[in-house]
């Protein structure tokens, strides 16, 4: 009893260094193709458009909204404190520095990652990988390293959109509906946000949570089972395991950038 | 080569064995493929006829023995040289394994792309004649989602001649295709092995259809070559394995029963 309860927690540990040190050696050997992959642009500009097009409605109109109801709630506890024109800078922050990465992570995660999820694991499952193989051309370098730049690329472009597109939203509730002065709007917003603490910290932010998405998305579709049910689980535990990443990862980020 | 008369084997197994774990799936396997022939590889499923092509590409390593390719051996192969060696084979999957975001253009293009510095020109008549050699020059703009099984296959077939490979590997081809496809792509096969000069190996349990387009046949069992000949050889037989599976019997040394215990034991038990 005992021994078997210890075997089988010898073999999952075992399972799970074996599984994590095979991320690791492909996040590597990915990373160490970059400069291959980054010669041949053609294709990672391919991803970055693709990649980024899959995304961008649900991007703009979900940032919008978020603007909007940022727009509405900094409104009404702002104005507790007699300090309602200070709600552009409000907005600007929130945005910028976690809203905009963050919540353009978990959209691209669940638009983007899960696609890239499918499609490599579909590629999987019809020999299209082996055949590359077969080919002599590696499937690492010519369809994991493109896809991974794209991501890393097309996140933080959508995170800026995500958060232009959220700060037009909180002017358009605040100022034109509530009556915010839009001098002070714009001037608190410009005087208040540092172009390397909070947009830089927003940038290093989205680029960070680019590489985890893409590189979780595309690894779930690498070892996914080549079977329609496998494909579907690990689309799943993609979107699942990329979430999370960001939620944690944004933490830690967010921790480091306070004490420095 | 060694002499105009008997040219050296294209690929040459000596001695291969190879397993998954305790599972041995290839044992002490030898024979060879001789250039410019149709090598048919036959045998039961589960016999390990893919698995040997899969050897052959450098898919998977042998455990025990060598496998040379134009007098190369596979095994040790570090990638540089596997690929340089996969350059001069195609494959052609079961199923095609077309890539589904490009067209059949594309997908005939590919290898040229990836592999030459031609112009877009050249390629282009290149594909169109490579499509033409399989019939289907005016599919070019087609999906692979728009096109047939049998389709896909001889696309598959194209792109795997793209590059004029020395050999050619076709694994099942003929699975699930209707008579009509099934004809063409056999016919394919021979013409154009003879005609382009290449060497193909099919792996195959399709007797008929194989036996129709081989020169040489080889017929694995239990992890070995159980017979190798000319398909008029095989045909005339009296190895009771050998008979059995060229003439499709249901029984014979591989049992049409399941292991199992005898009937009198089993229906016993149900009445006490």
């Amino acid at each position: 009893m005992i021994t078997t309860m210890l075997g089988a927690l010898g073999a999952n540990t075992r399972q799970l260094l074996a599984d994590w040190g095979f991320a690791a050696r492909l996040f590597f050997k990915l990373l160490g193709m970059s400069g291959a992959a980054l010669k041949r642009f053609a294709l990672v500009r391919d991803q970055v458009h693709f990649l980024g097009n899959y995304s961008l409605a649900i991007i703009t109109v979900s940032g919008l909204f978020v603007g909007f109801v940022l727009g509405l709630q900094g409104y009404y506890t702002l104005q507790r404190y007699g300090s309602a024109e200070a709600l552009g800078l409000l907005v600007a922050l929130s945005l910028v520095r976690e809203l905009g990465p963050v919540v353009a992570a978990l959209l691209f995660a669940g638009r983007a990652g899960a696609s890239l999820t499918a499609e490599i694991g579909l590629m999987r499952a019809g020999e299209q990988l082996t055949a590359l193989e077969m080919m002599a051309v590696d499937p690492l370098q010519r369809i994991l390293a493109p896809r991974f730049w794209g991501g890393i690329i097309a996140l933080p472009l959508l995170a800026a959109v995500f958060s232009a597109v959220g700060i037009l939203g909180g002017y358009v509730v605040g100022v034109l509906l509530i009556g915010v002065d839009a001098g002070s709007f714009w001037s608190q917003m410009q005087g208040g946000v540092d172009v390397f603490k909070d947009v830089g910290n927003g940038i290093i932010k989205s680029v960070v949570f680019g590489v985890a998405v893409t590189f979780i998305a595309l690894l779930q579709g690498y070892v996914a089972k080549p079977t329609p049910e496998g494909v579907a689980s690990a689309t799943t535990r993609s979107v699942v395991v990329s979430s999370l990443s960001v939620l944690g990862l944004d933490f830690i980020l967010t921790a480091m950038m306070f004490s420095i | 080569m060694n002499d105009s008369t008997t040219p050296s084997p294209l690929v040459e197994l000596r001695d291969l064995t190879f397993g998954y774990g305790d599972r041995v799936i290839l044992k002490n396997l030898s024979f060879k493929v001789p250039r410019g022939q149709v090598t048919a590889l036959m045998g039961v499923s589960g016999g390990g006829k893919t698995t040997v092509l899969r050897l052959i590409g450098g898919q998977i390593r042998a455990s025990a023995g060598q496998l040379l390719f134009d007098g190369d051996d596979i095994t040790p192969m570090g990638q540089v040289q596997l690929y340089a060696a996969r350059r001069r084979m195609g494959m052609l999957f079961q199923f095609g394994a077309l890539f589904t975001d490009m067209s059949v253009f594309d997908n005939v293009a590919f290898p040229l792309r990836e592999h030459t510095r031609l112009s877009e020109d050249l390629i282009r008549d290149i594909v169109l004649m490579k499509l033409d050699a399989v019939g289907l020059r005016g599919a070019r703009d087609l999906k692979p989602s728009e096109i047939s099984g049998g389709m896909s296959r001889r696309v598959a077939l194209a792109r795997a001649i793209a590059l004029d490979p020395d050999l050619i590997m076709y694994d099942e081809p003929f699975a699930g295709l209707d008579p009509i496809s099934l004809g063409t792509a056999a016919r394919l096969i021979r013409r154009l092995n003879d005609s382009l000069g290449i060497t193909s190996v099919v792996v195959s349990h399709d007797v008929n259809e194989t036996f129709e387009i081989a020169d040489h046949v080889v017929i694995l069992a239990n992890g070995g070559v159980a017979a190798q000949g000319t398909p008029a050889e095989l045909r005339a037989s009296t190895d009771p394995l050998i008979h059995q599976f060229v003439h499709a019997l249901s029984d014979g040394p591989v049992p049409f029963h399941y292991p199992a215990p005898t009937a009198v034991q089993d229906y016993d038990r149900r009445s006490a």
